[in-house]
């Protein structure tokens, strides 16, 4: 395969996988914005944090406020990161990859890009906001569904993977850096409504309100929401499930190329850690620290699997 | 050819009586409810919006794609009309072959006086990078597409030879695919010949023309200029279609005196490289140094055998507009033969005579730029405003030798779909050649462009023409 196929895929898989984050990350926060007037902005704050654009935001706007949060993460072209910009980015790899897809998933990119930027065309309303953002999710999930559904098993659709994991890691390790603070025990004495509130939202940004209160009826309480979204290899976008399938994917990659590269020895140190550690030991060490250093990490084996499969010359 | 000016319509004939080749689609058809099949038509339409069959247009918003129209109705050609057509082409191709390979080295035809020597000496599409380089196989056109026009019942003229890097092919298979998954009952009605092996023809054509430096089976590669070209789509197509990797310039370099690819396993030297990145952009080092479009050193590699490029630089010396007017000469001087397929007769401005000819008859004729292509830089006389015609006048004074002009053909019509029902329109046609040393293969079909307006002769698609479904009749 060639190195840019491979980068192709990584990125595009890596925009696709962006854009449904986006797309919970702002149906959280529009959540707590319709409850909680009064903590909107705030909200708004780090969902733009957590979304990694603070910086190009606070260039463009002085407030966070509803409507200039949604059509910045949505819709605008100035911002790298939007949904308009992700699905054009997914698209045009999977043009360039065209061969390496098969013509069902490519027909779901297409598709997804068609219906979104005909959605994206206009501004979003608050009243359309959340059927645009179920739109988003699903047809990421479309494109997603015919990959598991159509493609080989061989590295084409490792670095696929690989590009949705190391994203999806990064998402949720970004949620948890925003939001660290409320999940730190001494939050929970005072355990305010407020309180309450920012942690159904964390769940709500990973789809997963529903799976927690399953696994802990009942109860909610912080340092296990920390628990669930690090270390839970049950919870499809816990930082544990994401390196237990990265490393996955880069075995299948070292056994079918006969070759074990520099990427296979940065990912198992950060699998074992994932697998070793206690969410009590993270917490005494310090889960901001602990936060800050996997985003690094995450970061560099990104780096790392572009050199080592030759993405780019 | 100009005894008559009355339309042909290839379904209708003259007379309006249903022409033999449409007989069968006729049964069909008159027995098909028109709401059903404009249904189909807009079905259609979204089914290639969906599949992404889309091409760039230059100089629009960023990144703007449409849609090639595509009409339903089919253009049918008997196998009787596609067999005579089928010899004319075959004819043409080789005559083209032997020439290259003649004008990149003993030159005999310009000895013979055959064509002017000036010709080849001042045209920009003769490499000197090619003489004395014999490709291998000795095959310099490994795809080209004629482009035919038709006037008559038995009147088809050749419009040009494009001899370069031919596009549509890949419209002419989707246009297949799309017929045959709208309309499946009329395909057991109707015997027309498949062209879906073309994909795997040309894979063995161009394995078949591989280097002396390949060792086993032939890998061959696309290069494109990447996903901004206006038919990107077709390289993706028929890279996928061949099993073929598709590459950019930037994944290739020279390595131990090949041409590799930039693997996530390391470097892999390709034997076969069908390029649809034009000659000036293919190499910085020999052409255009700004390329980056291209490999430097390619040429290099290339004249020692390392690769095969298809189809060969300077093959563009062959279907230059000026030299057209002289492949009737060359068609006999390198077969003995009489051309089977007839040019369309072609003023050269260079020439005083001609010149003022066409500049006296302006308004009746079609003036094309010699290195033009696409339908840019023309001037329909009989289409053209006054102002058009006067504007275009001071172009041709300034620099006759850059015109040639044509007499407006009365292209042959064929139904399309409108709003208001069936309405003749002007069709031209572009089968597909492959060329190996073993043989010239021709896809029974080819790509029927149609000018959508009624009465335009401009069949382009990047001037608003669309296409349809070209039949070759089993019989």
């Amino acid at each position: 395969m060639l190195g840019k196929t491979a980068g192709g895929l990584f990125w595009m898989f890596r925009f696709l996988e962006r854009s449904e984050n986006t797309s919970r990350m702002l149906d959280a926060g529009f959540h707590i914005a319709l409850t909680r007037s009064t903590a909107a902005e705030n909200e708004w704050a780090s969902v733009v944090a957590a979304a990694g654009v603070t910086e190009a935001y606070t260039a463009k706007y002085d407030q966070y406020v509803a409507p200039h949060v949604i059509d910045f993460l949505l819709r605008d072209k100035s911002n790298s990161s939007s949904v308009w910009s992700v699905i054009e980015g997914a698209r045009n790899n999977a043009r360039m990859v065209r061969t390496a897809l098969t013509r069902e998933v490519w027909e779901a990119t297409n598709e997804c890009w068609i219906t979104l930027k005909d959605l994206l065309s206009r501004p979003v309303s608050e009243r359309d906001l959340p059927e645009v953002l179920g739109t988003i999710r699903q047809q990421s999930g479309l494109v997603r569904g015919a990959l598991h559904g159509t493609m080989l098993r061989n590295d084409i659709f490792d670095f696929a993977r690989l590009g949705s994991f190391l994203e999806r890691a990064d998402n949720t390790a970004r949620i948890l850096d925003v939001k660290y603070y409320v999940l730190l025990p001494s939050a929970s004495f005072v355990g305010s409504s407020l309180d309450n509130v920012q942690w159904e939202s964390i769940l709500r940004s990973v789809s997963a309100q529903r799976a927690f209160r399953w696994l802990n009826p009942g109860e909610i309480n912080p340092v296990s929401i920390a628990e669930f979204l690090i270390l839970d290899r049950r919870m499809p976008r816990s930082l544990a499930f994401c390196y237990a399938k990265i490393v996955d994917n880069l075995g299948y990659l070292e056994e079918d190329y006969g070759l074990r590269l520099d990427c296979h020895e940065m990912a198992a140190p950060i699998l074992k850690r994932l697998t070793e550690a206690s969410v009590d030991s993270i917490v005494d060490e310090g889960l901001h620290e602990f936060i800050t250093a996997f985003l690094r990490d995450n970061m560099a084996l990104g780096n790392q699997i572009e050199q080592d499969y030759r993405f780019i010359g | 050819m100009q005894k008559t000016q009355t339309v042909f319509d290839e379904m209708n004939g003259e007379a309006g009586d249903v022409r033999y080749p449409y007989e069968e689609y006729q049964k069909w058809l008159s027995e098909e409810n028109p709401a059903r099949l404009r249904r189909k038509s807009t079905a259609a339409e979204a089914f290639f919006r969906r599949t992404g069959i889309t091409f760039n247009v230059y100089g629009r918003e960023e990144a703007a794609e449409r849609l090639i129209p595509f009409d339903v109705i089919p253009r049918v050609i008997s196998g009787r009309e596609w067999a005579r057509l089928e010899r004319g082409i075959e004819q043409r191709v080789r005559a083209i072959n032997a020439f290259l390979h003649d004008i990149y080295h003993r030159q005999e035809i310009l000895r013979a006086g055959r064509i002017p020597k000036e010709l080849i000496a001042n045209n920009d599409a003769f490499l000197p990078q090619m003489i004395g380089v014999s490709p291998p196989g000795n095959v310099y056109t490994h795809i080209v597409g004629t482009d035919l026009v038709r006037t008559g019942e038995d009147e088809f003229y050749v419009l040009e030879d494009n001899a370069r890097t031919p596009s549509g092919v890949s419209y002419m298979l989707e246009n297949r695919e799309t017929m045959l998954h709208m309309f499946p009952e009329l395909f057991s009605q109707v015997k027309v010949r498949s062209v879906s092996d073309y994909p795997k023809h040309l894979r063995r054509s161009l394995g078949e023309c591989a280097p002396s430096a390949c060792g086993g089976k032939p890998v061959v590669a696309v290069l494109t200029p990447g996903i901004h070209n206006s038919a990107y789509f077709e390289h993706s197509f028929l890279a996928d279609q061949m099993g073929a990797e598709l590459v950019e310039g930037h994944d290739l370099r020279v390595v131990d005196g090949r041409i590799a690819m930039r693997t996530t396993r390391g470097y892999d030297p390709i034997d076969v490289l069908y390029r649809r990145v034009d000659d000036e952009y293919l190499d910085p080092l020999n052409f255009n140094p700004e390329s980056q479009l291209g490999v430097a050193g390619i040429m290099d590699v290339y004249r020692a055998g390392g690769i095969t490029i298809a189809n060969a630089p300077g093959t563009g010396i062959a279907d230059d507009k000026a030299i057209y007017s002289y492949i009737p000469e060359i068609v006999q001087f390198y077969t003995g033969e009489k051309a089977i397929l007839q040019n369309v007769p072609t003023w050269r401005c260079a020439e005083a005579d001609s010149l003022s000819y066409v500049l006296d008859n302006l308004e009746e004729l079609v003036v094309k730029e010699v290195h033009g292509s696409g339908g840019y830089g023309m001037l329909v006389g009989p289409a053209a405003s006054k102002r058009e015609i006067s504007a275009f006048r001071a172009k041709l004074k300034a620099q006759p030798g850059n015109y040639i002009a044509q007499p407006t053909l009365a292209l042959s019509t064929v139904p399309i779909l409108t709003k208001k029902g069936l309405a003749p329109r002007h069709v031209d046609l572009r089968p597909f050649v492959l060329v190996s040393p073993r043989n010239v293969k021709i896809t029974p079909g080819g790509l029927t462009r149609v000018a959508l307006k009624a009465g335009s002769l401009v069949v382009n698609s990047s001037q608003g023409g669309g296409t349809k479904d070209t039949w070759v009749l089993e019989e």
